[in-house]
C-alpha cells in the first residue's frame, strides 16, 4: 500500500457523526506541507490477539516538532507509536495491517529489518528501564554492545549523550555506579541519554513522565524543549497540561480511532469534536 | 435471646493453643533432621579420627581401607567425584541452559507450558534406571567412538548423570530468564538491538545469579549421585583424571560397604561415615550458596 | 541531532544478522529435542531388553540363582509396604509442617531459620538420609534392618518435598476465603480444617503422590540401612527384614552375567510402569484442581 496524493496530508478519521467529516470536509488543521511530514501513516489497524486496539489510523507526523499523543486509558495511543518502531509485534499475539512510510520506506513492508528501523526510531518508556547489571554509564553506552559496535571514544558519547539528557551535571562523579542506584526521574533521563546515544532521527517517549514526581516530570518537560531543535519527538500522555506544554501538534486517540488533531493551540483552545472537547475539559477520561 | 458479651474476653481455646503446639512441632521436626544428619556423621567420623590422623585422610593419596595394608587418603574417592561430576556438568549446563533460552525466549506461550513438565519427567526418573542406560547403553555407545574405553569409566556415567541433572538446571534457569521484566528486553530491542544481543548483554547477566544458582544446585546434586556412579562408575579408588578407566566415587564407595559383611563398629565400617562427613560438607556448601543467591533475586538485588 | 543529508536508508535486512539468530534458534531447539530423543531411547532399549522376562510369573516369582525363573514377588512387595509405611509417617507430618508455615508461622528468626532448614534439607543428597538411617534408627533405635527402619528413613528423605508441595497448595487458597471465615466468628482451626485444607487437598494429594513415587524409586538409602539383595520370602511384620524393588533390579545389574541385566530391564520396566501410574494420578488430580478453581 502507498501514499497517493489522495491521502490528504492530515486527515481526520473520527466516526462520522462528526459534523466536519459530514459535510465531507476533510480539513488540514496543521497547515503543514505534505513533504514536510517524516511519518505517514495509511490505514494502520493494530491488534492484540482478536482485540482490535487501532483501527485505521492516517495521520502524518511532522519533521522536526514534537508531536503530543492524549487520549484516555485504553485508546490505543501507546499501541500507536510503538507500531512506528515495530515494538508493537515484540508482544505475543499482536499484528498490524496498513502501512506507516518513514520518509519514503514503508515501515511494514516484508524487507525492512525492524532491529535497524529501532536505530534510527528510538523510544522510552513509561517506567524508567536502566539495565541493572550495568553502570550508569554501561547503560548510556549500552546501544553500542547491543548493536554490535566497537567505538573507542566511549567516553565522550556518554558525556553528549548525558549533557543533551540534562544529567551530566548530576552523574558525572557516580559514572560506574549502578544505573538504578539514581533517583526514579534521573534514571528516566538515563534512558533518554541510552536513546540519544545512538543518534536517532526519531524519539518516541512513551509516557515518559507517569511513573515520576512533579519536579522530575518538569526536568523532562524541560529537556523536550532542549530537544526539540534537533530531533523529531513523538510523546504519549496521558496529562494534557503536559501536552499542551510541550507539543507542537496534538493529536486526540480515542476507542482505537483518530479523533482530531491539529496544532496544539487550536485543539485546547477551539477543538472541533465534541469528543475532543469532553476529554479536553475532563468531562470524561 | 440470651448475649454472649462475656465471649469475647475468653481466651483462644485450649485445644486451639494445642493444635498450634502439635503444628509446630511438626515443622521442628525438620530441625531434629538436620541435627540428627550433623550428630550421627560426627559421632561416627569422630569415631573415624580417634583412629585415623587428619593428615593420613587429607594427604595420603590411597583409599584401601578394605585392604590388608589400609590407607585412608580421600582424594582417590575425591578424584572420582570429581570426574563424573565434571562431565555431567559439562552436559547438563549448555544442554539446560539452551533448553532455558529456547523456553523462555523463543517458545510461543503453549508450547512452553506443554514441554516444560515433560522436560521435567527426566528428572523423576530413578537413578538405578539411568545407571542400568550408562552401563549397558551409552558405555558401548561411547566405545564406538573411544576403542580403549573401559566397561567401567567415568565418562559414560557422567555424561547420563548430566542428562538427569538437565532438567534441575533448565527449569531453574527458565524461570530465571522468564523472570527478567519485559521492560528489559523492550529497552534493549528499542535500541536497535538483535534479539540474540538483547539475550547476551541484557537479558543473561540480569538472569545470571539465578543461572549460576541452577548451577550450583546441580553440581550438589552430582556430587550427592549415588546409584549411577556405584552401578556404572567401577569400584576402584584410584587418583586419575583419566576419564575411560573404573574409578569410584564417594558415594559409590559408601554404597560398596554397605552391601559387603564388613561388621558394625569396625574402622572399615566407620570409613563411611567419614566420606558421607565430607559429602555433606561439600553438598551443603552448594546448596547454601545456591540458596542465598536465590534469596538475592527474591529481594530483586540484581 | 542528526543532519537531514546524512539520513541512512539502511534499515533493510542484513542478512548475516538474521542468519546468526536463526542459527542460534535451531541449535536451541535442538537442544529442547535432544531430551525427548534420550527419553525415547532409554525406555524403548529398556524394554527391548527386558520384553522377553515380562509376564504373571515374573511378578509372581521369589528372586532366584536362575535368571530365567526369577522373579520380583518379595522386592515387589517390599516396595508397597515401604511406601504404605512412608505415606504413614511422612504426611501427617508433612501436611501439619506446612500448615504451620503457612497459618500459623509468625515472622521472625525461628521461621525462617525452619523454612532455610527445609530448602536445605530437599538438597541433602539421598545417601545421607541413609547414614542417618543406619546411624539412628538401625542402630541407635534399634530398629535392625527391618521395613520400619527403611520407611522411617524414606520418610525423612521425602518429607522436605511434601513440605514444599503441600505449602504451595496452601497457597493457592484465596486470602478473602480464609477472612470470610473469619468474620463469620470462625477460629483459625476450624477454618483451616473447614476452608483451606478442602480447597488444598488436590494440590497437597499431587505433591504427596509425586513425593512418594520419588521415594519409592530410591535405592541409595535403602541400600545404606541395609536392605538385603537376596530376599526369598515375604514380610511378616514390619520389623522383618526386606528389599525393594530398585534394589533388587540393582542387584541384578551387578551381575557380571547378562542374562540377569534382562531382569534388571524387566524390573525397570514394571517401576516405570508403577511411577507412570503414579504421576498420571497427580496430573488428574491437578486438572480437577485447575477446573474447580475455574
Amino acid at each position: 500500500m502507498s501514499i497517493s496524493n489522495e491521502h490528504p496530508y492530515m486527515s481526520v478519521t473520527a466516526a462520522s457523526n462528526d459534523a466536519h467529516t459530514e459535510n465531507g470536509i476533510r480539513r488540514d488543521y496543521t497547515g503543514l506541507r505534505e513533504d514536510a511530514a517524516l511519518i505517514k501513516t495509511a490505514g494502520l489497524t493494530a491488534w492484540f490477539g482478536s482485540m482490535q486496539a487501532l483501527k485505521g489510523i492516517d495521520i502524518n507526523i511532522a519533521a522536526g516538532k514534537v508531536t503530543a499523543i492524549i487520549g484516555p486509558s485504553g485508546c490505543g495511543k501507546s499501541t500507536f507509536i510503538r507500531c512506528l518502531n515495530r515494538m508493537h509485534e515484540v508482544v505475543p499475539g499482536a499484528r498490524v495491517e496498513g502501512s506507516i512510510f518513514y520518509r519514503e520506506h514503508n515501515v511494514y513492508a516484508p524487507n525492512v529489518n525492524p532491529v535497524m528501523l529501532r536505530r534510527q526510531i528510538g523510544m522510552v518508556f513509561q517506567k524508567p528501564n536502566p539495565f541493572p547489571m550495568m553502570s550508569i554509564k554501561e547503560n548510556v553506552l549500552a546501544g553500542l554492545p547491543l548493536q554490535g559496535k566497537n567505538t573507542t571514544n566511549r567516553d565522550e558519547i556518554a558525556e553528549r549523550a548525558l549533557r543533551q539528557a540534562a544529567l551530566w551535571d548530576e552523574v558525572k562523579d557516580v559514572l560506574d555506579k549502578p544505573g538504578s542506584s539514581i533517583s526514579g526521574g534521573q534514571q528516566q533521563r538515563l534512558c533518554i541519554a541510552r536513546a540519544l546515544a545512538i543518534e536517532p532521527e526519531i524519539l518516541l517517549m512513551d509516557e515518559p513522565c507517569s511513573a515520576l514526581d512533579p519536579i522530575a516530570t518538569a526536568k523532562i518537560e524541560d529537556l523536550i524543549h532542549t530537544l526539540r531543535q534537533t530531533i523529531t519527538i513523538i510523546i504519549v500522555t496521558h496529562n494534557m497540561q503536559q501536552a499542551a506544554r510541550v507539543s507542537d501538534y496534538t493529536a486526540f486517540f480515542y476507542m482505537g480511532e483518530l479523533v482530531e488533531y491539529s496544532d496544539t493551540d487550536t485543539m485546547f483552545r477551539a477543538p472541533h469534536n465534541s469528543r475532543t472537547e469532553d476529554y479536553i475539559t475532563g468531562r470524561f477520561g | 435471646m440470651k448475649t454472649h458479651e462475656a465471649d469475647i474476653f475468653r481466651k483462644r481455646s485450649l485445644t486451639e493453643r494445642w493444635i498450634a503446639a502439635v503444628l509446630f512441632t511438626c515443622a521442628a521436626v525438620s530441625i531434629v533432621v538436620t541435627a540428627g544428619i550433623i550428630a550421627v556423621l560426627l559421632f561416627e567420623t569422630m569415631d573415624f579420627f580417634g583412629r585415623v590422623s587428619l593428615s593420613d585422610f587429607f594427604l595420603d593419596t590411597q583409599w584401601t581401607p578394605l585392604f590388608a595394608d589400609k590407607h585412608f587418603g580421600i582424594w582417590p574417592l575425591m578424584a572420582g567425584t570429581m570426574l563424573t561430576t565434571l562431565f555431567a556438568m559439562l552436559t547438563a549446563l549448555p544442554l539446560g541452559l539452551s533448553i532455558a533460552i529456547f523456553l523462555s525466549e523463543y517458545a510461543p506461550e503453549r508450547i512452553r507450558r506443554f514441554l516444560k513438565p515433560i522436560i521435567e519427567i527426566l528428572a523423576g526418573i530413578p537413578t538405578v534406571v539411568y545407571g542400568y542406560f550408562a552401563l549397558t547403553f551409552m558405555t558401548p555407545l561411547l566405545q564406538k567412538f573411544i576403542p580403549d574405553l573401559a566397561g567401567f569409566n567415568s565418562l559414560g556415567p557422567g555424561i547420563v548423570m548430566g542428562i538427569m541433572i538437565t532438567p534441575i538446571v533448565a527449569s531453574l534457569s527458565e524461570d530465571a530468564i522468564y523472570s527478567v521484566p519485559a521492560s528489559l528486553r523492550e529497552g534493549a530491542l528499542a535500541l536497535g538491538s538483535t534479539r540474540l544481543r538483547a539475550l547476551r548483554h541484557v537479558i543473561l547477566p540480569t538472569a545470571f545469579s539465578g543461572i549460576a544458582a541452577s548451577f550450583i544446585l546441580g553440581l550438589s546434586r552430582a556430587v550427592g549421585e549415588t546409584m549411577i556412579v556405584a552401578i556404572a562408575a567401577g569400584q576402584q579408588p584410584v587418583l586419575t583424571l583419566d576419564p575411560r578407566v573404573p574409578i569410584e566415587t564417594m558415594t559409590a564407595y559408601i554404597v560398596q560397604v554397605s552391601l559387603g559383611d564388613t561388621p558394625h563398629g569396625t574402622l572399615e565400617y566407620s570409613t563411611i561415615f567419614a566420606v558421607g562427613s565430607m559429602l555433606f560438607v561439600i553438598t551443603l556448601t552448594f546448596n547454601l550458596i545456591a540458596l542465598y543467591l536465590k534469596k538475592k533475586i527474591q529481594r530483586g538485588v540484581l | 541531532m542528526k543532519q537531514q543529508e546524512s539520513h541512512r536508508s539502511d534499515f533493510f535486512f542484513t542478512p548475516l544478522d538474521g542468519k546468526i539468530e536463526k542459527a542460534f534458534r535451531a541449535i536451541m531447539a535442538l537442544a529442547v529435542i535432544l531430551p525427548f530423543l534420550i527419553l525415547i531411547v532409554l525406555l524403548v532399549d529398556t524394554f527391548v531388553d527386558g520384553y522377553p522376562r515380562l509376564g504373571w510369573n515374573f511378578l509372581t516369582s521369589f528372586p532366584s540363582r536362575f535368571a530365567s525363573s526369577a522373579g520380583i514377588l518379595s522386592p515387589l512387595v517390599g516396595s508397597i509396604i515401604l511406601m504404605g509405611l512412608t505415606a504413614l509417617f511422612a504426611v501427617p507430618l508433612g501436611i501439619g509442617a506446612a500448615v504451620y508455615l503457612e497459618e500459623y508461622a509468625p515472622k521472625n528468626a525461628i521461621t525462617t531459620f525452619i523454612e532455610l532448614n527445609i530448602a536445605n534439607l530437599a538438597g541433602v543428597p539421598s545417601i545421607i538420609y541413609g547414614l542417618l538411617g543406619l546411624g539412628l534408627f538401625v542402630r541407635f533405635m534399634q530398629m535392625g534392618r527391618s521395613l520400619l527402619a527403611g520407611a522411617a528413613t524414606l520418610s525423612l528423605m521425602a518429607l522436605p518435598m511434601i513440605i514444599m508441595a503441600a505449602r504451595e497448595a496452601i497457597r493457592t487458597v484465596p486470602n478473602d476465603l480464609r477472612e470470610a471465615a473469619y468474620a463469620l466468628g470462625a477460629d483459625r482451626w476450624v477454618t483451616i480444617r473447614k476452608v483451606v485444607l478442602p480447597l488444598s487437598l488436590p494440590g497437597i494429594l499431587t505433591g504427596i503422590i509425586l513425593s512418594l513415587a520419588r521415594a519409592i524409586g530410591e535405592t541409595a538409602p535403602i541400600i545404606t540401612i541395609g536392605a538385603l539383595t537376596y530376599v526369598a520370602f515375604l514380610p511378616d511384620s514390619v520389623t522383618s527384614s526386606f528389599t525393594a524393588l530398585p534394589v533388587q533390579i540393582f542387584n541384578w545389574i551387578s551381575r557380571p552375567q547378562t542374562d540377569f541385566h534382562v531382569n534388571a530391564a524387566a524390573g525397570i520396566i514394571v517401576l516405570l510402569v508403577i511411577m507412570l501410574a503414579m504421576n498420571s494420578i497427580a496430573i488428574f488430580l491437578r486438572f480437577k484442581l485447575q477446573r474447580k478453581i475455574q
